[in-house]
């Protein structure tokens, strides 16, 4: 087995709406292993996204740790926390959240602002990047000049740019086509075998969860399974992935 | 790292229409400010360079000014005699007594105005070096000839070389044209004094102008004409006397800039509303920077700079505005009232690089008022809140 890389101990996540007091998350404990690619599946409202975003230092828990590597995210300042991000995560959103008024080139580019590297260095990466997604033919292209798929690809070239130790994804196939998802899919495949990037994914779609190497379900703010797919022939998974589905609200 | 400008300038673009309405709207303001302080430039110009530093009005003791002031035949050589005065190289003081009225003339283009015509002696065009004849001869004393300024004969009936000039019951002849490089002689009419005291039955004199040889003796001069009990005048520095008359100018621009601070909080909150528009349809985009590790300053001075940018747009066609408005509305010599001597003064509107620069500043500040809030906001963007956001 590999290291662990993410140690969520007790994590404790509360929301207030009004004078109502939500409890999200209720002492959840989770570890996520170097290399691991995770589907966080459950209904609406059971926690994978708060899930995510405190895995990504965006959200602070209540009470409880958060490890990455040796850092402990959930005892990170604020301003702390933003230099954490910018140097670990790589986030992709379900609706690309790409600036209009910049190019894929200089979408990609951003993140990289944040880090000492100079111009040409730059450059180097962001086309590494933009020709690992494949679109290194539309790297002056502006994100109305792209479709769906186009865009979030480049969204996930920008969310790799800078090799971080995690990517993380909230529903990057929700807004996209069939055969954009599915290249989207084969894209974040790639890169957990390929460059060995851990990944964690939030995800309603089974075709995405297939994709991944654990399976792990929450319901109303508790782990309620945690399967390794290998572990499933491709009749359990079936199985084991339409209750997830089912759990999706229509 | 900051975020890149570029980010702010085509975001600038992307909004045409509000862009344009707000860049519009603080250009005006810049505009109105730079014209009236132009104005006011103007005025103080033309008595900020009138009058010598080694030249000594001697004025009646308390007069605010010539016209008020007034020295008899026999105080005169009593002056002369006081220490300080520069001699001529015939060994002659220099010295001019003068002579004060106002006439009331018509001005061409309709209307009167109070002219200062000046009676002077031979000695009075060495005491101003700026003074020169640019057409036509110099009058002949006792004649009822006078020369005129070129701003006065532009702008005055019956005023230019040739023509006579009708007061009352007197008449002048004018013989010359004169130009006194923007001093305050460019709004006079000169003749000779001896002439004008016996036209208008005058037995006194306005004032004295002494030139003195340097600061130590000129201040001597005016201490004696002080401690002088007999004379019960005073001197006042040439250069001194027309600063002093400027007070003509200060009320312009007090208004001028009270109405620039107005208009500009208004611009100001114009400029605000669209930056809380940008802040707002762009909650997603700030969250996102924000989640890539942008923090809260780079995000606060990302939107203060755009403000900034949009400002500047609105001040650099402000400041061409104003030039235009100046150089082809306000264009030439133009008069009002000197309210100290209610004497017409002659002026031009004066834009100089120093207050195209205040315009530009007074934009740039419009700026930061109505981008400060805005970018605060968006520096305290909720990311999680944010990011849930329907577009």
């Amino acid at each position: 087995m590999t290291n662990p890389l993410i140690i969520v101990e007790n994590i404790v996540k509360k929301y207030h709406r009004g004078a109502e007091e939500l409890t999200v998350l209720n002492s959840l404990n989770f570890t996520v292993y170097e290399g691991e690619f995770v589907a966080l599946m459950g209904p609406s409202g059971s926690g994978k996204t708060t899930l995510l975003n405190l895995i990504a230092g965006i959200d602070r828990p209540n009470s409880g740790y958060i490890f990455v590597g040796k850092d402990e995210i959930s005892a990170l300042s604020e301003d702390k926390l933003a230099e954490w991000r910018s140097r670990h995560i790589g986030f992709i959103f379900q609706t690309y959240n790409l600036i209009p008024v910049l190019t894929a080139f200089e979408n990609v580019e951003l993140p990289l602002l944040l880090t000492p590297l100079g111009k040409s260095e730059r450059r180097k990466h962001v086309e590494i990047a933009l020709s690992i997604v494949g679109l290194a033919d539309r790297m002056s292209h502006y994100p109305r000049q792209l479709s769906g798929g186009q865009e979030q690809r480049v969204a996930i070239a920008r969310a790799i740019v800078t090799d971080p130790t995690l990517l993380m994804a909230d529903e990057p196939t929700g807004d996209l086509d069939a055969k954009s998802a599915e290249e989207v899919l084969i894209l974040l495949e790639r890169l957990n075998s390929e460059f060995k990037k851990t990944i964690i994914i939030v995800t309603h779609d089974p075709k995405a969860a297939a994709r991944a190497s654990r399976l792990v379900r929450l319901e109303k703010g508790i782990l309620k399974e945690d399967i390794p797919t290998e572990s499933l022939d491709s009749a359990r998974f079936a199985e084991a992935a339409s209750v997830f589905v089912e759990a999706r609200p229509k | 790292m900051a975020i890149p400008l570029k980010y702010n300038v085509r975001n600038l673009f992307v909004r045409k229409i509000t862009t344009g309405l707000t860049v519009l709207g603080i250009g005006l303001v810049v505009a109105v400010f730079l014209s009236v302080m132009s104005l006011s430039e103007g005025l103080a110009r033309v008595f900020k360079a009138s009058g010598s530093t080694r030249n000594v009005l001697v004025l009646r003791q308390n007069s605010q000014s010539e016209v008020q002031s007034g020295i008899s035949r026999n105080q005169v050589p009593l002056i002369l005699t006081l220490p300080g005065i520069e001699k001529n190289i015939d060994g002659n003081p220099l010295a001019s007594s003068e002579l004060v009225v106002m006439l009331n003339l018509k001005k061409i283009d309709g209307g009167a105005s109070n002219v200062t015509l000046r009676g002077i002696s031979e000695k009075s065009p060495l005491l101003r070096p700026q003074f020169k004849l640019i057409e036509g001869r110099m009058f002949s004393p006792g004649l009822s000839e006078v020369i005129v300024s070129r701003s006065i004969s532009e702008r005055f009936k019956n005023c230019r070389l040739g023509d006579t000039i009708h007061f009352g019951v007197y008449k002048w002849k004018v013989v010359g044209i004169f130009d006194a490089g923007g001093t305050a002689p460019d709004s006079e009419i000169w003749t000779d004094v001896e002439g004008a005291m016996n036209s208008f039955k005058r037995p006194s004199y306005s004032s004295v102008l002494v030139r003195t040889t340097d600061k130590a003796s000129r201040d001597q001069f005016i201490a004696a004409l002080a401690g002088d009990p007999r004379l019960a005048l005073e001197g006042k520095v040439e250069r001194v006397y027309y600063d002093e008359q400027t007070s003509t100018a200060a009320p312009i621009k007090f208004f001028g800039i009270f109405i620039g601070v107005i208009m500009a909080i208004g611009a100001g909150f114009g400029a605000m509303n669209t930056m809380y528009a940008a802040v707002s349809t762009r909650t997603k985009e700030i969250a996102m920077l924000r989640v890539l590790g942008f923090s809260r300053l780079a995000i606060l001075t990302s939107f203060i700079v755009e403000a900034l940018c949009l400002a500047l747009l609105g001040g650099l066609l402000g400041c061409l505005l104003g030039i235009l408005t100046v150089e082809l509305a306000l264009s030439g010599v133009t008069g009002t009232t000197n309210f100290t001597t209610f004497s017409e003064v002659v002026f031009a509107f004066r834009l100089t690089p120093k207050i195209l620069l205040t315009g530009i500043i007074l934009s740039l500040f419009i700026g930061l008022f109505g981008g400060i809030l805005p970018a605060t906001q968006a520096a305290f963007t909720k990311i999680i809140l944010a990011l849930r956001q329907i577009e």
